[in-house]
């Protein structure tokens, strides 16, 4: 299906129906929606009800007593999880979250406005769950969960990033993202997952990331990159994998491993290790550092992010180094220590290089790839040639788990200012904490639901555009995968000509090495500024 | 489940057109659904096809673009080693539509 034109697109209509929101059916539409996940990647980690299913199809196959099944999980999760319990009940409805999500602003549907769509499943609550929604009903805002409004909540919950920017504006600081976690956690106890979450799953749970990838896929595609840089630098790389003794393990999300432009920035890295000649190895096994369980439930997210632990117990790693990387952040950053409590096997991180002692990192033992290169560079352990990036004019989108789930916010621009002569930022309200979504996020990278993607996609764009038209920014660079990911795509509509990198892609141009030959292209292949023609 | 009908047999496919087993593929498949497109399979194509699927087996994954690329102008020259030739042969995309053909599944996850 061909998607709308910008132009057509960007028209949005943002006045709300006539009719109030609950009598105001969901239409779901194509374009909205993920595919239904697949029964054979629910069974693989015994997620419930796996069967084949079709969202457009009216019945979508559920358990005889779903709504109980629906009730119970949303008392259960209500009891258990006192700040879910809280957002439901303390929400006055002022409306200060309304405009702040993206797809609300790209899209225009209200039910898109962070209140109301915490409100589908607010509404339930109330009816199965407090006295007034029991006795009073509608008037208290209760409402009956039937297939429709299953079907609404399914369909939301699937246009919510979790991205979180409206809790920033909360006044109450309700986080809406948890809201829909849980209820992606409810709809999963009813088999109603989506086929790109369900699938990466299903993978992960398997061979240890998203992709699917093997060990000797990994391997193969390891030695593509060391063949690549070999041909722009003279230098040989060797990683190493699954080597046991080794003082770091290098996890990065898989998506960095086997799609362009995440690969240019596993480059970076690869050069940059090999300079220090760090003792580090890489895993095939904890092969992934996002975590899509993280999508589905509390439960899920655990199972498939305590692989990197076992790795790193079995491997006596002193410490790991995580990469460029969203989510993975967030799950390490808030989650962590609550799921697996303190990483007694390792140690304190303590960098080789400059012997700094990463104090943050003291519980999870685990240190953000942009936290170990700024650290280098403030201590003057790089060589680093900020020329070799002139073609470039950056611009920087903070990605929502970073920013705003671990306040992570300049370390990356630290590097960036250190490795590249040109960079503008985009403007304030638009970046850091109050940072636009990518638009695709929390698993929502498919290719059947671009139009929502694009939409949601259109307020980051729109700022990129400002700095395209005015500093002539060429160049936006983040330090997430699905960012480099979905970037790629909605830049390419909204903005077409701007391109996408990670930070460490341009730390490995401008990275000057031992016995390095006279660089003249940079880790894509292309010429290096003034090195045309050679 | 939407299925392709192939000498006689109806095969399962899923909402975008992939088969859902590769292994229940059959070389005449392709033909049928370049038809489906429009396109006419042509050596060049099978070139391709051929070559993705050597790739699946070996590794359990369609190869990144980059790869395909790389594999192909050592096999067959620069001439064919590039990303416009990729596309000339395949519109709608050498992954999407060069997999479909070839009866594999598509990529998930952050990519």
């Amino acid at each position: 299906m061909a998607n709308p034109k910008p132009e057509e697109l960007a028209r949005i209509e943002y006045k709300p129906p006539k009719t109030g929101w609950m009598d105001t059916p969901a239409e779901i539409r194509k374009g909205m929606f993920c595919h239904a996940g697949k029964s054979k990647s629910l069974e693989y980690v015994g997620l419930p009800n796996p069967r084949q299913w079709t969202v457009m199809e009216e019945d979508w196959k559920l358990p005889e007593n779903w709504q109980e099944i629906f009730i119970e999980g949303l008392r259960e999760r209500v009891n258990k999880f006192r700040s879910f319990r809280l957002f439901l009940d303390i929400c006055v409805r002022c409306g200060a979250c309304a405009d702040k999500c993206h797809f609300y602003i790209g899209g225009g549907d209200p039910k898109n406005m962070p209140v109301l769509r915490a409100e589908l499943l607010r509404s339930v609550y109330r009816k199965y769950c407090t006295t007034s929604g029991k006795i009073m009903g509608k008037i208290a805002g209760a409402r009956e969960l039937t297939v429709d409004v299953l079907k609404e909540i399914w369909y939301y919950a699937y246009q919510c990033t979790e991205c979180r920017r409206c809790s920033l504006f909360c006044p109450y600081g309700i986080d809406t993202a948890e809201i829909t976690i849980l209820a992606r956690e409810l709809l999963n106890l009813l088999g109603l997952n989506i086929d790109w979450i369900a699938g990466p799953v299903a993978n992960c749970y398997r061979t240890g990331n998203h992709l699917g990838l093997q060990p000797h896929t990994i391997k193969d595609t390891f030695d593509m990159f060391a063949d690549d840089l070999e041909t722009f630098t003279g230098i040989r790389v060797n990683p190493t994998f699954n080597r046991k003794g080794a003082e770091i393990l290098v996890v990065v999300p898989s998506g960095d491993f086997f799609a362009d432009p995440g690969t240019y920035t596993t480059m970076g890295e690869l050069l940059l290790f090999h300079e220090l000649g760090l003792d580090y190895t890489w895993s095939t096994y904890a092969s992934e550092g996002g975590d899509f369980g993280f999508f589905t439930s509390n439960e899920m997210a655990k199972r498939l992010h305590s692989k990197i632990y076992a790795e790193a117990k079995r491997l006596k790693v002193k410490w790991i180094l995580g990469g460029e990387c969203g989510h993975m952040w967030r799950v390490w950053h808030q989650y962590h220590n609550t799921w697996f409590g303190p990483m007694d096997f390792l140690e304190e991180p303590v960098s080789p290089i400059t012997g700094t002692k990463f104090e943050n990192a003291k519980s999870n033992k685990t240190v953000h790839i942009c936290e170990f290169t700024s650290d280098l560079i403030k201590n003057g352990k790089l060589n680093l040639d900020k020329s070799r990036n002139d073609d470039l004019v950056v611009t920087f989108h903070d990605s929502c788990n970073t920013s705003r789930g671990m306040g992570f916010l300049e370390e990356p621009r630290y590097i960036i200012n250190n490795v590249c002569n040109k960079f503008y930022e985009m403007p304030p309200n638009t970046i850091r904490e109050q940072t636009f979504c990518c638009g695709s996020g929390s698993g929502l990278n498919a290719s059947e639901n671009m139009e929502i993607r694009l939409r949601g996609g259109l307020p980051r764009a729109n700022a990129v555009k400002h700095v395209v038209q005015k500093y002539g920014v060429n160049m936006l660079s983040c330090i997430c995968a699905i960012d480099r990911a979905a970037l790629t795509a909605s830049v390419d509509y909204w903005v077409p000509g701007t391109r996408v990198t990670g930070v460490h892609e341009m730390v490995g141009n401008a990275l000057v090495m031992k016995g390095e030959k006279k660089r003249t292209t940079n880790l894509r292949g292309d010429p290096l500024p003034g090195m045309e023609g050679e | 489940m939407p299925h392709l009908e192939f000498e006689g047999q109806q095969y399962e496919v899923d909402e975008d057109g992939y088969l859902t087993d590769w292994q229940a593929w059959k070389e005449g498949m392709a033909q049928v659904m370049a038809q489906q497109d429009g396109l006419t399979l042509t050596s060049e194509h099978w070139e391709i096809i051929k070559f993705l699927r050597e790739y699946f087996i070996k590794f359990q994954i369609a190869p990144m673009i980059k790869i395909l690329v790389k594999e192909l102008g050592k096999a067959m020259g620069p001439e064919k080693g590039n990303t416009k030739y990729l596309y000339e042969l395949f519109p709608a995309g050498p992954a999407k539509q060069a997999c479909r053909f070839a009866g594999l599944p598509k990529p998930t996850g952050c990519v």
